[in-house]
């Protein structure tokens, strides 16, 4: 009881209290206490300590709404994309994606110079028994333990890393890049180009549906039967495969965007074919597309790991891969699982980043949220 | 010389289908021959209901969209005929003010940008800071702060949105500026705003304006000559007062009579012309006059057979029917009921022998189906005088039988009349009824 009165003055006393600073303090300290004194004590006690509540509750609010104008007072002049970026930090779901990512990235950079260990060197291998189901898991000096040639694992997926994201970033570039150029040359077209830039549009975007038609998983497989087994071939696999996806989005977001008012209104001011493209409708299409690339390095990573697994990855032993080290772990699945689940959660921690990432960004870029 | 000039404009869109190849199915005639003078320092008001054509009418001058057919010259030069370059260049004195402000801008580009692309595209202003400075003098001048500059489009007000918009016309000094209903989108207390700060550039400018709107009031504040269109082509043209004062055109007698008044006892008793049926599809346009499937004084001879031209009536009040000069003496009656006519008890009775010589016109009046008794819809209650026959049906549909056939429901003439109290219902809900049968 007596802790309950001390803890209602306490209370009352940071209302009172006068430096704006302390006020803060006191409010979150005094939250946790006044929830357990109203629990304890009851009756006289705890309708005081409500009444503090409601008090502070409403400086609070006096606080926040004085923030918010100063907030709101500080937008004037800031252009779509900021006010997006401003959307997308205070997102949850986008730090979050954003660490991950970050983390992800400075360990593909420098992870292959602080590798405890050389990733190719079979330093263990007298310890690993492969053929009699003999592995050696986590221990103090190899921390994600060997993998069945008595190579560090942990090494190992440090270097991955940078193989992983190499393939991601440049297969999403390929797709990325040779999409935009097909589907901005295809939506200026069918946009400003009148009725022979309708015919041209046609043409281009039924070769795109068949591209698109194609399961994407075979035409990887069969680009890589063809070019041979190497790196190279995995990112131009899964690039290419990336092609029609990001054409016709940029494409479709051309087209609706080329009906919009302001592209007449610019038509009107007597403004360049080619700079209306560039001006007015390509900045106001984009959105979709840096979504689309954020969520397909995600996919790109996955479809690479799938390659290497299906085998058609990179064959040289030396350079670890996460998903060639998943490929080679399954064979030795029952004995020692381990040896996958370390590349598998890489993988999925990595495309959950982007994923993430790329689903806060939509959200942001939505122009229907827009305030 | 007026400074824009169009004569016999056409824009008909093609309707396409096919999957490889386009193939033309038909067209619609959004704009359907329609010739018109715009002198300078004017204002040309062009009115009309939606999708009669006017938006595109304004969009073709500027050839925004393609020209089918017809001269659009503007002062001296058929800008249907120029190539792409040079219209290009042409466009610097004719500007356009768009109706949604918002939608209109470029949502990523701040106002400095927006403003000097129309510059730069000219060639106006030898650098940035002297566009800039010329930048700011005009967003002055549309009542704009200077801190505007770097600002983005939503950021500002609708009414702000719109100053911005007239400011990107001024910018290119134009002569010529076409208002796509500049102020439908925005409130009405913003509305006199805009539309005095348009008249104030006008003065001080000496601008010309081609208005496109549907607001009536708002283009009689404004314009000087008044064109009002229907179905793609004009139907009646006069100076501003002359034709509220007297619309000529029944189409325009009906949109007038559809403003009301704000004197309720006035209100109550004038005559109001509801026009019945939809506006019939541009892609399929009534033969003859345009109007005729709607007209309350539709003919038997000519008016669905000949297109009637635009005429003048005297004192530049132009009218497109066959039959002005019958209508306006009084001695063609309407063939056609006009919905609900409020009128006195005195009126009625004065109306009396309108409805009677109505009646006997047999080749006008074909007993309809009795029309179904529709919820919703009145029933026709056809005529104060049960003896005569229903007046205002389409010639066009055979006669099925004789009014008030057998088995049908009777009128529900007394019940429309004690409803209405002091009034009498003529035709009404009747002709869409019978039109659906």
């Amino acid at each position: 009881m007596t802790a309950g009165t001390n803890r209602t003055q306490a209370g009352k006393e940071s209302d009172a209290g006068d430096g704006s600073k302390e006020r803060g303090e006191s409010q979150g300290s005094k939250g946790s206490q006044g929830a357990k004194g109203s629990q304890g004590s009851g009756g006289a006690a705890g309708t005081a300590g409500t009444a503090g509540a409601v008090a502070t509750g409403r400086a609070a609010k006096i606080d926040r709404l004085a923030e918010l104008t100063r907030r709101t007072g500080a937008t004037v002049g800031n252009s779509l994309w900021k006010e997006a970026f401003r959307r997308l930090r205070s997102n949850r779901m986008a730090v979050i994606g954003a660490v991950v990512i970050a983390l992800f990235v400075v360990v593909a950079v420098v992870g292959p110079w602080v590798t405890p260990y050389s990733p190719t060197a079979q330093t263990w291998r007298g310890e690993v028994l492969a053929n009699q189901g003999k592995f050696v898991g986590a221990r103090g000096e190899n921390w994600f333990g060997l993998d069945h040639l008595g190579r560090d694992m942990f090494s190992r997926m440090l270097v991955g890393a940078r193989q992983t994201l190499l393939v991601g970033v440049v297969s999403m570039l390929i797709g990325l890049l040779l999409g935009a150029l097909i589907g901005t040359l295809s939506g200026a077209a069918v946009t400003l180009g009148g009725r022979a830039g309708r015919r041209i549009d046609t043409v281009v975007m039924r070769v795109i549906d068949i591209l698109l038609s194609l399961p994407s998983l075979l035409l990887a497989v069969s680009i890589a039967a063809v070019m041979g087994q190497s790196l190279t071939t995995v990112m131009i696999a899964v690039g290419v495969v990336q092609i029609p996806v990001f054409a016709r989005l940029l494409r479709g977001s051309m087209l609706a965007q080329g009906g919009a008012d302001y592209v007449l209104a610019a038509k009107a001011l007597g403004i360049r074919r080619k700079r209306i493209v560039l001006t007015q409708i390509l900045p106001n299409s984009l959105s979709p597309v840096i979504v689309q690339a954020t969520l397909s390095l995600a996919t790109a990573i996955i479809e690479a790991a799938a390659l290497s697994y299906l085998g058609l990855g990179n064959p040289d032993p030396a350079v670890p891969e996460w998903g060639v080290m998943l490929s080679q772990a399954q064979r030795f699945f029952d004995n020692a699982p381990m040896m996958a689940v370390y590349p598998a959660v890489g993988i999925i921690i990595t495309a959950l980043g982007f994923t993430l990432l790329g689903e806060a960004m939509r959200e942001a870029l939505d122009p229907k949220l827009r305030g | 010389m007026s400074l824009l000039e169009l004569d016999g404009l056409k824009v008909h869109f093609p309707i396409r289908k096919g999957i490889l190849f386009d193939r033309v199915v038909g067209h619609v005639y959004a704009v359907d021959g329609v010739s018109l003078k715009v002198e300078a320092g004017q204002t040309y008001g062009l009115v009309g209901e939606s999708g009669c054509g006017k938006t595109t009418l304004g969009r073709a001058v500027l050839r925004l969209t393609g020209i089918t057919s017809g001269e659009v010259v503007f002062d001296g030069t058929d800008l249907a005929g120029l190539d792409d370059e040079a219209m290009r260049r042409f466009r610097r004195r004719l500007q356009m003010v768009f109706q949604d402000p918002l939608g209109s801008l470029n949502p990523r580009q701040n106002i400095e940008s927006i403003l000097a692309e129309g510059m730069a595209a000219h060639g106006i202003g030898a650098d940035r800071e002297e566009r800039r400075e010329k930048i700011k003098e005009i967003l002055a001048r549309v009542g704009l702060p200077a801190d505007a500059l770097n600002r983005y489009p939503h950021e500002f007000s609708g009414g702000q949105r719109q100053r911005i918009g007239i400011a990107r016309a001024l910018v290119l000094e134009p002569d010529v500026i076409i208002c796509d209903e500049p102020v439908s989108a925005l409130d009405v207390s913003i509305q006199a705003q805009v539309i005095n700060l348009l008249e104030e550039l006008q003065e001080s400018l000496g601008l010309t304006y081609l208005v496109i709107a549907h607001d009536l009031a708002v283009v009689r504040h404004i314009s000087d000559v008044i064109g009002v269109m229907y179905l793609g082509s004009l139907v009646e043209e006069a100076p501003s007062d002359a034709l509220y004062a007297a619309p000529r055109h029944p189409y325009t007698k009906a949109l007038m009579s559809a403003v009301p008044v704000p004197d309720p006892d006035l209100e109550d008793r004038r005559e109001r012309i509801l026009l019945h049926g939809d506006l019939p599809s541009p892609a399929n346009p009534p033969a003859g006059c345009r109007f005729h499937t709607r007209c309350p004084w539709v003919q038997d001879t000519l008016c669905a057979t000949d297109r009637p031209e635009l005429t003048d009536t005297g004192d530049g009040h132009r009218v497109a029917c066959h039959w002005t000069a019958g209508i306006e003496a009084g001695t063609l009656v309407r063939t056609r009921a006009t919905g609900i006519e409020a009128v006195t008890e005195t009126a009625a009775v004065a109306e009396e022998p309108e409805a009677a010589d109505a009646g006997p016109a047999p080749d006008l009046v074909s007993g309809p189906e009795p029309p179904a008794p529709v919820p919703g819809v009145p029933a026709p209650a056809a005529e104060a005088d049960p003896k005569l026959p229903v007046p205002g049906v389409l010639g066009g549909a055979p006669a099925p039988g004789p009014a008030g056939a057998p088995g049908a429901p009777p009128p529900a003439g007394p019940g429309e009349a004690a409803e209405g109290g002091h009034g009498r219902t003529t035709g009404g809900a009747g002709q869409p009824a019978a039109d659906r049968g």
